[in-house]
């Protein structure tokens, strides 16, 4: 099959985009690469289910000359998943700005704290220390 | 034998409703179904001994071959008489100790009666998975009833190391099990010894069984769990961790003998740990100062000398495990018995403390004198049996089993002599001390005295269970005329036997009388090895996180997207050839559509402000729509472009409440390095989707069946919305579950900062009372005007999609955008007179009518999602075709009505308190 060059470079530009957005430090800017990665899958699916054709209606055309049904099925429970991650994401920074002030992520406190310490005399449950004079 | 195991479970569930009203007397209820059990066993015994013991099977994934067996022959008799009566017996104990010790009785009668269910299944299971999770199952009552109530640090430390080191064995065993069982070609435990597999794998795999054996019955180096765990009450003690649950590594070793016992590997591994361990415990036995401790190391002491016994391999070294092992569970928990009694009535369990005791209660002195005697080894106790036959095993044979009788005779004075210290400890009068005065309690007296008749009275009558233990020990090689009895005749085996009662005696006599200390040095400590792995693990742990997680977003999203590129990426160049074949553009429509794309694209990255960036990813989404126009997909296109209006509308309401443009905290580094990767993932999937659309060389199948199917089997002719509400509806289920949840999910989280919950009703917005030049009178009148021609329209959407354009998703997506114009123009209010239904039950009557369909066929006898036609004949419209995935497409439109909806109620109404407000009340709240 010959390749579509145009919806090629689309999808490169698309999914770019959507990669440097998602690693932002703003939640807003990775809602909005979620959502422009959401465009690309969905695009993406059409490309690989083949070259554009007639709406896919049963009986009205003859089957080669219909446009592949399942990408489209897929896609359009897609798009309607991509909106309901969409509207999640935006309660959270929502959430985040509400506490925080900002929608900024910061880096994880617990993950710095192991990395700066990693010999942390945190002792573990299991250890028995207070009985220190007995031999079993 | 089912029926008993299952019985166990619902006695315990029944538990908990009789404590409140019945108190510690529920113990002498749960101890009902092990004395039933017991007397079934013991009624069924000719069964058990007999040449084709019963078996029970419950197939319960035939497809895998898996099912629950049970086989219950003379060696899962024997157990379940320990298991099954001792276990009566404790719990009728346990009743006359919550007197004293009231903490958590609801509690551990219930995890006891479990225990007991779960070791009974142990015994009996004949498949390695049965015999696994009976095995887990025993574990984790353990953990729960040591742990107690969790509030003890030394209780919780000494549960979580039973749990450790004997789930880690049991997960040596698990693996070992199945190695043996493949090789065997068989998962029936009886199967596999009667094959006896050999060979180098089997070596490795019985290594790992052995490891789950001796960690489960606290063997060298891991025996350490067993005297911590002495911080449970003692019934507990007496029951799981003297006479059953640690019994489980000597059974299995017993199970395994007739099948492995010749193997070296296996004799190596048990009597060299085994006899290693009879002696470390004997010997930290008679240094310890606390009786229960003191038993404790004894058990260990003894659980080594049975894995001797029953690793030995030869029947007479059988019949004395067999003998040992009965002989055990009854004088081990008598003993432990009188601990607890002295314990709650003396006040102590230091034998430096306890004085006296002996003659203010001489009947709890000689009810505990007998199972002492059977655990030292005398006449006529069944204890006696059992040392001289165990002796009589190991007397004729090479250098090893020379060996092996040596160390069994120093242990056996190491018993003599710490039995001797015990009941010294416990009973004599020590001068100095003042004398204790514990209370006379015949209840106490009654439930010990049980158990030391019954060792009493077995020892004369050891051959009246020879066909019990016969019928175990017969399946392995040695002396066939060997009987088991209480007296054999003046022979070595008295000698020894005297031998080490006066050595035994005499170790006492030397022993200081107020010791400390050991005679093995710090360093061979296990405890110390053991707090050494769980050190060295959490440092390890430490040091790998602190290594590999940098707590940073980009950064793991940036290795993620690098790895996703490169691995793959690599191995695609390497291997997958470029297609030659290309084209510019299917329709020219494609190039001015791209290059909008690309425009708005680059607008979105440089965007400072947020609302712009949000306008440009709003016509990226359109510009998309219209590609899908052009690819001949219109039912996408209508979804993408109502979806992405919805989007926008969602980003505006949210954006009211952040700063215009975005902020910027603290350096942001590494743009090019980010521009960088982010190019390279999304160039490799570009060439992915180029590679896929090249390998396309013909439509397929599904596809082309889908087309032809559609108008017969689903009764629509728009092919997309046959597949989506009948060929792939599950989809549709799962689609619309995760759209139920995420938008349940965005209010909560929305309204979770707000006190009280904002109907449709309740919230009359003052910022909406403005005044008149402020509103959009235009506005308002077409939005009144359009709105209902909205819903007729979704209504139209919704019914033609099964032939036309449309379906239950445009169709309420039209719907909720006609409540959103609503909503612009006059608020909740306005909202509220039109909508008077909760927003949440519209969702879940949507999720309900799908989920409805869904499952309806399945009363026909149809699988699920098959769907009916009928057709109607109307007056006027004429013949009406009505397939019932129609309901799919209305469930999807209720539910999805009813998320937009709920989305205005929060995302819109409730964004009014104002942002102070929130954060101070956050801040109070942390």
């Amino acid at each position: 099959m010959t390749i579509n060059l145009t919806l090629i470079v689309l999808l490169a530009v698309v999914y770019s985009t959507g990669f440097y957005l998602l690693m932002q430090r703003s939640l807003m800017r990775i809602v909005l690469g979620v959502v422009l990665l959401g465009h690309g899958a969905n695009l993406f699916l059409q490309a690989a289910g083949g070259p554009p054709g007639e709406p896919p209606k049963a009986g009205g055309s003859v089957l080669g000359a219909l446009s592949d049904p399942l990408p489209q099925a897929m896609a359009l429970t897609a798009i309607v998943i991509t909106f309901a991650v969409t509207t999640f994401l935006l309660a959270l920074a929502y959430r985040s700005h509400a506490l925080l002030g900002h929608d900024e992520v910061s880096d994880d406190v617990e993950d710095q704290r192991i990395r700066q310490h990693p010999e942390a005399e945190q002792e573990s449950q299991a250890v028995v220390s207070d009985e220190p004079g007995e031999h079993v | 034998m089912l029926i008993a195991i299952v019985g166990h479970f619902l006695l315990a569930a029944l538990l908990p409703v009789l404590v409140p009203r019945y108190g510690r007397a529920v113990f002498a209820v749960g101890a009902l179904v092990p004395a039933a059990t017991l007397a079934v066993a013991l009624s069924a015994a000719p069964r058990a001994l007999s040449e084709a013991p019963p078996v029970e099977t419950v197939s319960w994934a035939p497809e895998l071959g898996l099912e629950v067996a049970l086989r219950f022959d003379a060696l899962g008799l024997a157990m379940t008489v320990l298991v099954s009566g001792i276990g009566a017996v404790a719990l009728l104990y346990y009743a006359c100790y919550a007197a004293y010790e009231r903490a958590g009785i609801g509690r551990n009668a219930v995890l006891l009666v479990v225990f007991a269910g779960a070791m009974l299944g142990l015994v009996l299971a004949d498949d390695i998975f049965g015999l696994y999770v009976f095995w887990e199952l025993t574990t984790l009552c353990s953990f729960l009833l040591i742990g107690g109530d969790g509030v003890g640090a030394a209780e919780r430390r000494s549960a979580l190391q039973a749990l450790l080191v004997t789930t880690v064995g049991s997960l040596a065993m698990l693996l070992g099990l199945i190695t043996l069982g493949s090789a065997a070609g068989s998962f029936r435990i009886s199967e596999i010894v009667a094959a006896g597999p050999a060979g180098p794998l089997t070596g490795v795999a019985l290594v790992l069984v052995l490891i789950g054996a001796l960690t489960k019955s606290a063997q060298l180096p891991f025996h350490p769990w067993l005297p911590a765990a002495m911080v449970a009450p003692t019934p507990i003690s007496a029951y799981l961790h003297a006479a059953a649950m640690v019994k489980a590594g000597v059974y299995l070793v017993a199970r395994l003998a007739p099948g492995f016992g010749d193997v070296g590997v296996f004799q190596v591994m048990v009597l060299g740990f085994g006899l290693a361990t009879m002696l470390v415990g004997g010997m930290r036995a008679l240094f310890a100062q606390d009786l229960k401790k003191l038993l404790a190391h004894g058990t260990v002491s003894q659980l080594g000398f049975l894995f001797v016994l029953f690793g030995a391999g030869t029947r007479t070294a059988a019949i004395a495990g067999m003998v040992m092992l009965l002989a055990h569970g009854l004088f081990k928990a008598p003993l432990f018995f009188t601990v607890g009694v002295l314990d709650k009535l003396a006040g102590s369990r230091e034998m430096t403390e306890l004085s006296g005791a002996g003659r203010r209660w001489p009947a709890l002195a000689v009810v505990t004198a007998l199972p002492a005697a059977s655990m030292a080894g005398l006449p006529p106790l069944l204890g006696f049996a059992g040392k001289e036959t165990s002796f009589e095993a190991f007397l004729s044979g090479g250098v090893t089993a020379t060996a092996v009788l040596i160390g069994l005779v120093t242990g056996s004075a190491l018993t003599v002599a710490y039995t001797a210290r015990f009941l010294w400890g416990a009973f004599a009068a020590k001068p100095g001390v003042a004398p204790v005065r514990p209370p006379r309690h015949a209840g106490f007296l009654l439930v010990i005295a049980v158990l030391a008749l019954a060792g009493l009275l077995l020892g004369p009558l050891v051959s009246a269970l020879s066909p019990l233990i016969t019928g175990y020990a017969d399946a392995l090689p040695g002396d066939p005329s060997y009987e088991p009895a209480l007296w054999h005749g003046f022979g070595v085996p008295v000698l020894l036997s005297a031998g080490v009662l006066a050595a035994g005696y005499v170790l006492h006599r030397v022993m200081p009388r107020r010791p400390g200390g050991s005679l093995l040095p710090g360093w061979l400590d296990a405890q110390r090895g053991y707090e050494r792995a769980v050190h060295g693990t959490d440092v390890l742990a430490r040091r790998v996180t602190g290594g590999t997680q940098s707590g940073s977003l980009p950064v793991y999203l940036g290795v993620i997207l690098l790895v996703f590129a490169v691995v793959p990426g690599v191995t695609l160049l390497a291997y997958g050839g470029v297609p030659d074949a290309f084209r510019g553009w299917d329709n020219w429509l494609q190039v001015p559509l791209t290059v909008l794309v690309v425009l708005a694209a680059i607008g979105v990255l440089a965007a400072k402000r947020r609302l712009t960036a949000v306008l440009l990813a709003g016509a990226i989404g359109y510009a998309i729509g219209a590609l899908f126009v052009v690819h001949g997909a219109p039912d996408l296109a209508l979804a993408q472009f109502l979806v992405e209006t919805l989007t926008l509308i969602v980003f505006v309401f949210v954006l009211r409440r952040f700063p215009a443009t975005f902020q910027q905290r603290g350096g942001h580094g590494f743009r090019n390095l980010k521009a960088a990767v982010a190019i390279g993932a999304g160039c490799f999937v570009a060439f992915c989707a180029l590679l896929f659309s090249s390998l396309r060389t013909a439509d397929p199948v599904a596809s082309q069946q889908y087309a032809t199917r559609a108008k017969a089997d689903a009764g629509a002719s728009n092919v997309v919305n046959a597949i989506l509400v009948d060929f792939r509806a599950f989809d549709t289920l799962g689609e619309i579950a995760v759209l139920a949840v995420a938008v349940t999910g965005a209010a909560t989280l929305i309204l979770i900062s707000q006190r009280t919950v904002h109907h449709f009703e309740a919230s009359d917005e003052p910022d909406r009372e403005r005044p008149a030049w402020q509103h959009a009178l235009v506005l308002d009148v077409f939005a009144r005007a359009l709105f209902p021609t909205m819903l007729l329209f979704s209504v139209y959407l919704l019914f033609a999609g099964h032939d036309h354009l449309g379906g239950g998703f445009p169709a309420g997506l039209v719907a909720g955008l006609g409540f959103v114009l609503r909503y612009l123009v006059g608020g909740s209010t306005e909202l509220s007179s039109v909508v008077r239904v909760p927003p949440l039950a519209l969702v879940g009557a949507g999720l309900g009518i799908v989920a409805v369909i869904a499952v309806a066929p399945v009363a026909f006898g149809y699988p699920v999602f098959t769907s009916a036609t009928a057709s109607l004949s109307v007056p006027l419209l004429g013949e009406l075709e009505l397939a019932s995935n129609l309901a799919v497409d209305v469930g999807v439109y209720v539910l999805i009505v009813g998320g937009v909806l709920d989305l205005l109620r929060t995302l819109g109404a409730s964004l009014r308190p104002s942002e102070a407000d929130i954060v101070v009340e956050a801040g109070e709240r942390r």
